[in-house]
């Protein structure tokens, strides 16, 4: 009980050590309410107020916003940081895996997406199998542990692949990421439909022998539980709702297949990502409310990538799809408002549109748009602080708070160097003294480094 | 009746170069790129070259007059290395030309490859960018580098320096990438011995060796060609090297860490040979020796990732402007690792710069002038000045910026059409029912 009692002291202190903050004379770009010229304060977590003039709570931190703008934190839809393990490549069906249990906390691409700008993901199994593993919400709380970075409430997803990638191990000569042996099902779309549909076919007759169950025992009836199915469990949560699909998919006859899967087996696709030929089937993917994840202007890396189109995004949103921008890249998703900038250029999208397209649209195809998304009194306060318009490719983000809190600050950042610089010495210095031999890479952080060059050491390794 | 009509329009095309490649440009401001902007001024443009850049210009009467007003004029751009023209799909391999096999391919030409019907091609250039340097791969040399104008009719149309500069990925001591790349700091592993730093290290030397030998034997076989020796035969690979070793043609480097780079300048030394480096993402830690060495540069994007985990996040949007005050010469590139999708961003890698405190203007000279100055073509191509082809990029505002729009182009005078497959499919399905 009194260890309780100091828990609960603990975390409002920890709460309370978050003074208010308060922005003034900003440009504020709310998404959702136009743009005023004025105040917004962040008090215990949430938007308190955003107006012309808002008075100073006392022991706010007080931040003079002029020639500054403040939007919402950037949510990018599609990301692989944080994610120790991506692929369970083996088998083309892996839902019985699941991102949340390999989240690495001390990533270092969290903190490199902060400075960019973002402050929700959504993290995302791989695409090599037709139907892959779980995914989950996480909020960039750079320092906090896995759990913390949760974002509370969020539903979990599951992640489904077509197209090239999940038929690529059935077909030995498919290149990246084949399997040289033991050909694995499926090797054409057909056969992606297939592995979907045989799932569903399972996950439908499992559902029934619980529903049965259940039924049972609510009439009092003795009756034996059917044994647990891992793999089948996400999938009858997504013909309950209770689990959302996020599809990768690229030419427009997958997604239409994808569809009709969903269709006759009365489940829905929550978001189709890449979704590169959406453009072609944005009629088709509209009448369904499925929402659509893609990129800016990504194309002709592999044949299904062929007929991608910078124009994408806007013919979505103009044709009524929900529509975001993702990064599916640790360096991309520390621009996305750079990319959010090309659809002004690329099919005409308004200021407001294209800024939609990593903030609240993403949210509302996460589900978390009563909380994040836009700049609203009672909304968490995830806020961005840019020098200049965060649309223009002259601009960047000088500071970043999580639920009020600063998770990034350009000038400390800065600060902090040459203190990180000495101490980095210091450490490669005792490692000399004590004759060890070591090298970067394999350590945590520098899996997600997509450069794919790993942390060396060169003054620690004998120099030639 | 609508066959002959869409017959008729491809033969008035093909009448028309030559004829609509001279006019005047006027009342827009004109950023030359070789001193300060022009406002009300005009381009005047005969047989796709400039003749004469300025205010009040009189203009001779037979020439077609665009009226430019309330626009930008600026050269077009330059992307310093990229593989457009000679990829089509990445993961195609028959749609690859970059990376022929063997070590050393000094007679291999980029220009030779460069595919003029490229869908890259139309994508690229609507942004603004007119020109590329069109560049192999390979370890260690893999071919010419060649500048071309990203409009012609064929390779020789489009070529502007075929012999532009000799590609060469310097050794390195290769630290295996992705996940649980690198050097294995436990013994234990299975890898740890393929990838000990001893291992490594006997292949680099081994490839340092190789490369000294390559340079050694060119200057070998131009003493036996100079001899004129009878019976002698030409060796195109070494008869490649010889404009090299003669420090007539620059070598393009490729190195990317400190210690590369070092290992280069003194490479380039030791053979007395004139370089460019490309993509020397440790270049802010060289910067003396670099401006010491007088060696231009050739940035890679700077929207990428720090190379170590504990580096700065903002280090490669901040090296364009290291570079910048220590007066090194330098433009930037779209490529790295094989890609050719993001020739079209070159504009806003630039733009990265300035966000970190790069001068716009540097910043724009950096694509247009610096490039064109570096790859030796800076007598052509560049800036908007009488002498060189009507490269031009007419804008509603800063080419830099992702939301400006592209209102005209012209590539050696000729106006090049804004359309491209993309477009086409946009209108296209824009319009679907």
């Amino acid at each position: 009980m009194r260890r309780l009692a100091i828990f609960v002291l603990m975390s409002v202190a920890a709460f309370a050590a978050d003074p208010p903050v308060l922005i003034q004379n900003a440009t504020i770009l709310t998404i959702t309410n136009g743009t005023v010229k004025g105040s917004i304060l962040l008090q215990n977590g949430k938007i308190a107020a955003i107006g012309d003039r808002v008075m100073a709570p006392p022991g706010a931190t007080v931040i003079d916003g002029a020639g500054k703008y403040v939007m919402p934190g950037i949510i990018d839809c599609h990301s692989h940081i944080m994610a120790e393990a991506i692929n369970e490549g083996s088998v083309s069906v892996s839902s019985m895996v699941g991102i949340p249990d390999v989240l690495n906390p001390e990533d270092i691409a969290i903190y490199r997406a902060l400075a960019g700008g973002v402050t929700t993901a959504n993290i995302l199994h791989g695409s090599a199998n037709s139907i892959g593993g779980k995914t989950i919400v996480m909020k960039m709380r750079w320092g906090k542990d896995a759990e913390e970075m949760k974002f509370e409430g969020a539903m979990p997803g599951i992640k489904f692949a077509l197209g090239e990638n999940p038929k690529r191990a059935g077909n030995p000569a498919g290149g990246r990421g084949a399997a040289p042996t033991n050909a694995r099902y499926p090797a054409t779309r057909m056969g992606v439909e297939d592995v979907i549909r045989e799932a569903f076919n399972d996950a439908v007759a499992y559902k029934a022998s619980w529903d049965l169950y259940r039924a049972k025992t609510a009439r009092g009836e003795v009756a034996i539980p059917p044994a647990r199915d891992l793999k089948l469990e996400p999938l009858v949560e997504v013909l309950e709702g209770k689990r959302l699909v996020h599809a990768h998919c690229y030419r427009q006859d997958e997604i239409l297949m994808l569809l009709h899967v969903a269709d006759d087996y009365g489940f829905k696709i929550r978001t189709l990502q890449h979704v590169l030929e959406g453009y072609k089937v944005a009629k088709e993917i509209q009448e369904r409310g499925t929402g659509a994840s893609t990129f800016a202007d990504w194309w002709a890396y592999k044949i299904e990538a062929n007929d991608a189109i910078p124009y994408n995004a806007a013919i979505l949103t103009r044709k009524g799809v929900l529509t975001s921008l993702n990064s599916d890249d640790a360096e991309l998703m520390r621009h996305l408002d750079k990319e959010a900038a090309k659809t002004v250029k690329y099919g005409g999208l308004t200021e407001t549109e294209a800024l939609s397209l990593i903030t609240i649209n993403p949210a509302k195809q996460l589900m978390i748009d009563k909380r994040v998304g836009s700049l609203e009194v009672g909304k968490d306060a995830d806020v961005l602080l840019y020098d200049g318009h965060p649309l223009s490719n002259f601009s960047k983000v000088t500071k970043v708070w999580i639920d009020g809190h600063e998770y990034f600050d350009l000038d400390q950042d800065v600060e902090a160097r040459p203190k990180k610089e000495l101490e980095k010495k210091a450490l490669i210095q005792k490692a000399a003294a004590e004759n060890r031999s070591f090298g970067g890479g394999g350590g945590r952080g520098a899996a997600n480094n997509t450069g794919g060059e790993p942390n060396a050491a060169p003054q620690g390794v004998p120099q030639q | 009746m609508k066959a002959a009509l869409l017959f008729a329009i491809p033969a008035a095309l093909i009448a028309a170069p030559g004829a609509d490649d001279s006019f005047v440009l006027k009342n827009a401001t004109v950023h030359t790129m070789a001193g300060a902007e022009i406002q009300n001024g005009s381009v005047v443009v005969r047989n796709g070259k400039i003749i004469g850049v300025g205010k009040n210009l009189s203009v001779p009467k037979d020439l077609k007059v665009i009226d430019a007003k309330g626009m930008q004029v600026y050269p077009g751009m330059i992307d310093a290395a990229t593989q457009v023209g000679l990829i089509e799909i990445n993961s195609i391999r028959e749609s690859e030309d970059t990376t022929e096999l063997g070590k050393f391919n000094p007679q291999l030409v980029a220009l030779t490859a460069v595919n003029p019907s490229s869908e890259h091609i139309p994508v690229t250039r609507v942004n603004g960018i007119t020109t590329v340097a069109a560049t192999p791969e390979g370890s260690l040399i893999g071919g010419q580098v060649s500048l071309v104008h990203l409009d012609g009719w064929t390779t020789d149309e489009m070529g502007i320096k075929p012999h532009a500069g000799l590609q060469l990925r310097f050794p390195t001591i290769a630290l295996p990438g992705g996940r649980g790349g690198g050097i294995d700091a436990d013994p234990s592993s299975p890898f740890a011995a393929a990838r000990s730093y001893t291992t490594l290290k006997q292949a680099y030397d081994k490839e340092i060796a190789e490369l000294n030998e390559f340079f050694e034997s060119a200057h070998r076989y131009k003493l036996t060609k100079d001899a004129k020796a009878p019976g002698f035969k030409p060796d195109l690979r070494l008869d490649a090297m010889i404009p090299v070793i003669e420090g007539k043609e620059p070598v393009l480097v490729e190195a990317r860490r400190e210690r590369d780079i070092r290992d280069a300048i003194a490479f380039a030394d030791k053979q007395k040979i004139k370089i460019i480096l490309l993509d020397p993402a440790e270049a802010y830690k060289v910067t003396k020796e670099i401006k010491d060495h007088n060696i231009p540069v050739i940035l890679g994007p700077s929207l990428a990732l720090p190379l170590t985990e504990d580096g700065n996040y903002d280090q490669a949007y901040k090296t364009p402007l290291a570079l910048q005050k220590a007066g090194i010469e330098f433009c930037f590139a779209t490529l790295t690792g094989g890609s050719n999708l993001a020739s079209r961003n070159l504009p806003y890698q630039a733009g990265q710069a300035v966000a970190f405190g790069l001068s716009k203007e540097d910043a724009m000279k950096a694509v247009t002038k610096n490039a064109a100055d570096i790859w030796g073509v800076g007598d052509q191509i560049g800036t908007v000045e009488e002498g060189k082809w009507a490269d031009l990029v007419v804008t509603d505002g800063d080419p830099l910026e992702a939301q400006t729009q592209i209102k005209l182009l012209f590539i050696k005078g000729k106006p090049v059409d804004l359309d491209n497959k993309q477009k086409d499919l946009y209108e296209k399905y824009l319009n679907r029912p």
